[in-house]
């Protein structure tokens, strides 16, 4: 069983909605317990980082405790950029520290948000892109990035006018820039594949 | 770099999807959740629900019937028809959809976008324009509200600058003249419009040709652009119109 974090933030239903589509066992919950004996963790997040990380609350704790123990956790969009130290999104807030980088805005050279389906290259290393090929589109809606410092962290990047990093993989730490929920079929494999390593039979 | 978007747009009707030629001579074109998981399935980067029948009683079933289209389709959608505040944005937003539109609820009340965009952010509001070419002025075209019967004082242009202004993310705007013609976008409208922000504007109204996508990208500037009549009664499939403009240099999501 995956457990969806439920935070009283925007997508988290249409997360729940693409597991089921794809035939996962997902609950929707914040419940210590559930956290603990979940297969696998999906930390989704439409809205400000503060906001987000507030919402989270002492589940936070509990998250970073369960990641270290080794259980994969896929951070989605605001969840992807929480699991970085950092951001700078309307004042200084402090992510679950996971994965070493900062959340920045993106340079306003660019329009921002930056919307809409750009190509992600995909390395080969990277599980969540398992069956993908080397370059598929995703669905991004977002404002700022996540500048990532971690040498443990393997990287896929997007063309934005520079390398936007648009997901990371360091163990059993996940995540992604884009909405995997709302990348039609490429996006739906990316879930697949996650709720593969959560059940340890590897993409 | 960010593909160029085709977005099939669902009218909404009783539960069912129509198309009516200049918004009017409606007819019927299927199930709206079926149609949007078809052409989510055949490629289309987003889609847009118009409730066009924006009654009390319609509410809800705009509501159910988004419910149920974020069980079945797994790319962004735009709701939009008779919006009126952010509660209704919020109760949209909540069940499944990724942006709201809103018309003449904008008109009457500008702040309406800002409130909406501080509230949700500017991704996820889309300004509604329906514009017909003045009579008075034919270099210039007018505002029209209330599913296009209500013409206004307001320049298109002007009111799509000002959308932008106040918070709005995205631009879609019908062109009343081209609408349901198949007779091609109204190009110098598209680039009017898109010359005047840099928000996203999506092309709507009048797509009947392939060439016709093309111009409203190249020549009208458009990010995105939008059909019905051309998708519903399966003139062309999303996957043609893609590959005719991979063909002719467009980025797109093949």
């Amino acid at each position: 069983m995956l457990v969806v974090i439920d935070y009283n933030v925007g997508n988290v239903k249409s997360v729940c909605n693409a597991f089921r589509y794809i035939g996962c066992d997902v609950k929707l919950s914040c419940e210590p317990g559930d956290i603990e004996d979940a297969a696998g963790l999906v930390l989704p997040g439409v809205a400000a980082f503060g906001y987000a990380v507030n919402a989270l609350g002492t589940a936070a704790e509990i998250i970073k405790k369960v990641a270290r123990t080794g259980k994969p956790l896929l951070g989605i969009c605001v969840g992807f950029q929480m699991l970085f130290d950092k951001s700078s999104e309307y004042g200084r807030h402090n992510g679950l520290g996971l994965v070493s980088g900062s959340v920045v805005p993106i340079p306003t050279e660019q329009t921002v948000p930056h919307m809409g389906w750009n190509q992600v290259k995909l390395p080969k290393d990277m599980d969540l892109f398992a069956g993908l090929g080397s370059e598929k589109h995703f669905y991004f809606a977002h404002s700022f990035y996540a500048d990532v410092a971690d040498n443990k962290a393997k990287v896929a990047f997007t063309d934005y006018g520079f390398d936007l990093p648009a997901s990371v993989q360091k163990a059993n730490i996940y995540g992604t820039q884009f909405h995997p929920e709302k990348s039609s079929k490429a996006g739906l494999k990316v879930l697949r594949n996650f709720a593969q390593i959560c059940e340890g039979t590897n993409p | 770099m960010l593909a160029k978007r085709i977005i099939p747009c669902l009218d909404v009707k009783d539960n069912r999807v129509v198309k009516g030629i200049h918004f009017l001579n409606l007819r019927d074109a299927g199930d709206p959740v079926e149609l949007g998981a078809r052409y989510s399935e055949d490629g289309a980067d987003e889609l847009v629900f118009l409730d066009i029948t924006a009654t009390i009683r319609s509410r809800k079933t705009i509501v159910e019937l988004v419910e149920k289209v974020a069980e079945n389709v797994f790319i962004p959608f735009t709701v939009g028809g008779g919006i009126q505040t952010v509660e209704q944005m919020d109760e949209l937003l909540r069940s499944g959809a990724e942006k709201v539109s809103v018309n003449t609820a904008a008109v009457q009340n500008p702040n309406l976008i800002t409130e909406a965009a501080r509230r949700f952010g500017n991704q996820c509001v889309v300004l509604a324009i329906d514009a017909r070419r003045s009579k008075a002025k034919p270099d210039k075209w007018q505002v029209c509200v209330k599913a296009g019967s209500e013409p206004t004082d307001i320049d298109a242009v002007e009111w799509a600058a000002e959308g932008e202004r106040l918070g709005a993310g995205e631009i879609l705007l019908t062109s009343m003249d081209a609408d349901g013609t198949k007779a091609g976008y109204d190009i110098e409208l598209t680039k009017a419009v898109s010359d005047a922000v840099n928000i996203p504007v999506i092309a709507s109204g009048g797509a009947g040709k392939l060439e016709h996508l093309y111009e409203a990208i190249v020549d009208g500037r458009a990010d995105a652009v939008l059909m019905a009549s051309i998708t519903h009664f399966e003139n062309y499939t999303i996957n043609q119109m893609k590959e005719y403009l991979a063909g002719r240099g467009i980025p797109v999501n093949l």
